[in-house]
């Protein structure tokens, strides 16, 4: 009855590219201002806006300037997101009383969220009030993602403007995002959400009664509250009974569609796009794993328009799609198979391995979801990514290490694409000993320099700190699995972070001083050092001129540019990271299949 | 930097109000108008009592009720205020302890199947509060509450297929069973039984 994951993958790829070709024209007539100049409100708006600022849509940044608008707008949202954590108990819309966010917490999910990364030490129904869930990360959920999106049309800029001191305004960059692009799509896609079932309202927690009581253990407390210890020390548990189930509430909708959107990835709940009030359906899921893909995907198309070649859009998104699909593959290949230690306690074979996953979803969605999620850095989860089969596991993993190009974030997807590009024609250039071009731009020193910096900052924060981590006996107190998948889960933690996805082996106990300090180090410097070094690339392209093609110009828009930029992802993706992974999933793997 | 504070400031608040507090609340708006139902969490009631959400899974280990998927939640399984997956590692004993011991009490309840168990029936699910199970998983309990209920297996049976819905639009995600709503259409046909 249920579609084969072909079907499913083909679907997914059609609707997804039918909706991205039209919004890649929108986002090209939002960022080159022609929308704002034909529509005389958003004209008179702007002109507004600009008093308001005291800035002028007119005024073109150089690219040292357009950086420090960026980083500078990024660090107010991070004191917002802070202070917000550490006062929301005297600030209104907290009807669960939910305390002040403990500091190192609040530090690590403040960089989280502004680092579009997402990533999760607490439990969100636990821990944030409405106003945190709203003011604080549903706000950085738009600016996280607007801030991605300028970096790489000012990069575009860098590539289609000549002999140019600027590449375009920040503020207004930011602004067009947000107004004309995210916001009105996360009205519609929060609305289709409600519909099929995802919650939106300010209520109180609901308390309903159980149809069947239900009894389970927790460790016994004196009267100061302080757990009772037998005389071997460990915890005395009584038996207590439940009548009444708790249900979580919130403004759930609203957030769930910018954080797919966005790519940002930040669940409302622990379980995130697992939860039933999250991700409530089939439709749902598949409107999500849409929602991730579409800007990345359209962004593309812009490019391919921005350049005066849609070919070169093309030939980049093609790139990216051949990977995609080659991991889901793999990684549905992986799930279906049964977990053998569970199949020969008895357990039935059929359906693949179901622990961490959700009936609705099953195998066939669940890995396509876990692929979606991180092939771009998105993060959500509609499974529990600690649960996967060992090589399945590997493929996020991995997908995450290749530095999130593959669609990647948005915005950050692909400037991180076409930083690989620059990389791909420096190597073409070298082999055949001409000077590397790009889309008519001379590549040359300064531009490699930056290029290696953007290559080199994820491998060295993912493996420094996952090496850090397994020599720390604080950070192997996290673990929560023994054994080779233990390293899998500090590996996994690390290379989310430096990489903005925010998905994890949630088994680890990341809320710990560890953990947020140097998780936090490793979003803040793996989102804004590309960053920088990006809109240095684009700032000294723009100043250059654009040479017309001749015969010895390799083009950048055919098959073999294709495989040649993928080469490059893989191999540097590959050269870095197997080692580790050979001691983590592949290990585990072994060990499993070998009994 | 001077002359960027102004605008990042004033740019940030603006964007902050628009997106965290306007946005939110025009969709609280609108969702309450037009689908209050779903967006107050789709809350089922009986006897004018809520006993919960027709998204949100429960506990039943009776003989008399249909079983859910076991959930990982703490301290109480199925706890709605704390979702969580159990976030075990295929290799890690403690994931084959715990199935073990599910599969033993599966087998005890239900001495009519002879095959292997169901994998839902035993497996913890991602959010702790999974709803349904497959259509598979609940035929292999009708036998165990038709006997339970003194009712007929097959009309346990049309009661299970009566739940069972298609994925969305026939192709999205899977089969499934929602476990609440049959265990109250179960209650509510021996209610009617007793009455007659």
């Amino acid at each position: 009855m249920n579609a084969s994951p072909v079907v499913q993958i083909g679907l997914f790829l059609i609707v997804l590219f039918a909706l991205a070709w039209p919004l890649g024209r929108y986002l090209r007539a939002v960022l080159d201002g022609r929308l704002s100049a034909r529509f005389a409100a958003l004209a008179a708006i702007e002109r507004g806006l600009g008093k308001l600022l005291g800035a002028s849509p007119d005024e073109d940044m150089p690219w040292w300037r357009y950086a420090t608008a960026i980083v500078l707008f990024n660090v107010l949202g991070l004191l917002a997101v802070y202070g917000l954590q550490r006062l929301q108990l005297s600030l209104p819309l907290n009807p669960a009383g939910m305390a002040n966010v403990e500091a190192g917490s609040a530090f690590n999910t403040a960089i989280s969220f502004v680092t579009n990364t997402n990533w999760q030490g607490y439990v969100g129904e636990a821990t944030m009030s409405y106003l945190t869930q709203m003011l604080a990360l549903t706000v950085q959920n738009f600016l996280s993602a607007a801030t991605g999106i300028a970096v790489v049309v000012a990069l575009i800029r860098g590539f289609t403007r000549r002999n140019a001191a600027g590449i375009g305004n920040a503020w207004f960059d930011l602004w067009r995002v947000n107004a004309y692009v995210l916001l009105p799509i996360s009205i519609v896609l929060s609305l289709f959400l409600v519909g099929q079932g995802v919650i939106q309202n300010l209520s109180a927690y609901q308390e309903v009664q159980l149809i069947e009581p239900v009894s389970y253990s927790q460790p016994k407390l004196d009267a100061a509250g302080q757990a009772v210890l037998d005389a071997a020390g460990k915890p005395v548990m009584e038996t207590v009974q439940a009548k009444t189930q708790t249900i979580a509430m919130g403004p759930v909708a609203s957030q769930e569609a910018i954080k797919m959107l966005g790519t940002n990835g930040g669940g409302f709940f622990n379980a995130n796009s697992a939860h039933p009030f999250e991700n409530p359906t089939g439709a749902s899921n598949f409107a999500q794993m849409l929602a991730i893909f579409l800007i990345p995907a359209a962004l593309c198309f812009m490019f391919g328009w921005q350049v005066g070649d849609l070919r070169q859009g093309l030939a980049v998104l093609a790139a990216m799609s051949v990977i995609f699909v080659a991991m889901f593959g793999a990684l549905v290949g992986f799930e279906s198979q049964a977990n053998p230690l569970l199949t020969q306690l008895g357990m039935d074979a059929g359906i693949g391995n179901l622990e961490g996953k959700e009936t609705r979803f099953g195998i066939v969605a669940s890995s396509l979801f876990a692929t979606v999620t991180t092939a771009a850095s998105c993060g959500a989860v509609n499974a529990m990514h600690d649960s996967l089969m060992p090589l399945a596991g590997l493929v996020p993993t991995w997908l995450m290490q290749l530095g999130e190009v593959v669609f990647g974030g948005v915005g950050s997807g692909l400037y991180g694409m076409l930083v690989f590009a620059l990389l791909a024609v420096f190597l073409a250039g070298l082999m055949i000993g001409r000077t590397p071009e790009y889309l008519g731009k001379k590549i040359e020193a300064y531009e490699m320099k930056m290029v290696s910096i953007v290559i080199l900052v994820g491998p060295i924060l993912v493996l420094g700190g996952t090496a850090v981590a397994v020599l720390t006996p604080a950070a192997l107190a996290s673990l929560w699995n023994p054994g080779a998948h233990g390293l899998s889960e500090i590996l996994y933690a690390f290379s989310s972070a430096a990489n903005n996805n925010g998905s994890a082996f949630a088994g680890l106990s990341a809320n710990t001083p560890f953990y947020n300090l140097m998780l936090g180090a490793a979003m803040w410097f793996g989102r804004f050092v590309p960053i920088v070094a990006v809109l240095a690339i684009a700032g000294n392209l723009a100043r250059k001129p654009r040479l017309a093609a001749s015969n010895g110009t390799m083009p950048t828009h055919g098959p073999l540019f294709v495989v040649l930029l993928i080469g490059s992802v893989i191999i540097v993706g590959a050269l870095t990271y197997i080692p580790a992974l050979a001691l983590g999933p592949v290990v585990e793997h072994l060990q499993l299949f070998s009994r | 930097m001077k002359t960027l504070l102004r605008p990042a400031l004033t740019l940030f608040v603006l964007l902050s109000a628009i997106t965290g507090l306007f946005y939110p609340a025009l969709i609280t708006g609108l969702a309450q108008a037009i689908f209050p139902h779903q967006a107050n969490g789709s809350l089922i009631q009986r006897d004018q009592q809520l006993v919960g959400s027709q998204l949100i899974g429960q506990s039943f280990s009776g003989p008399n009720y249909f079983w859910s998927r076991p959930s990982a939640t703490g301290p109480m399984p199925n706890n709605a205020a704390a979702s969580s997956g159990s976030n075990l590692g295929p290799s890690n004993p403690a994931l084959a302890e715990a199935v073990q011991a599910r599969i033993a009490t599966v087998r005890a309840a239900h001495p009519e199947q002879a095959g292997p168990v169901p994998a839902e029936l035993v497996t913890a699910s991602a959010s702790g509060l999974d709803p349904h199970i497959s259509p598979a998983a609940a035929y292999y309990q009708i036998a165990r509450v038709a006997r339970a209920r003194q009712l007929q297996p097959e009309q346990v049976k049309r009661l299970v297929d009566r739940h069972t819905a298609y994925p969305s639009w026939r192709i999205f995600g899977e089969r499934t069973v929602n476990v609440l709503e049959l265990n109250l259409a179960l209650d509510k046909l021996a209610a009617g039984k007793q009455a007659a």
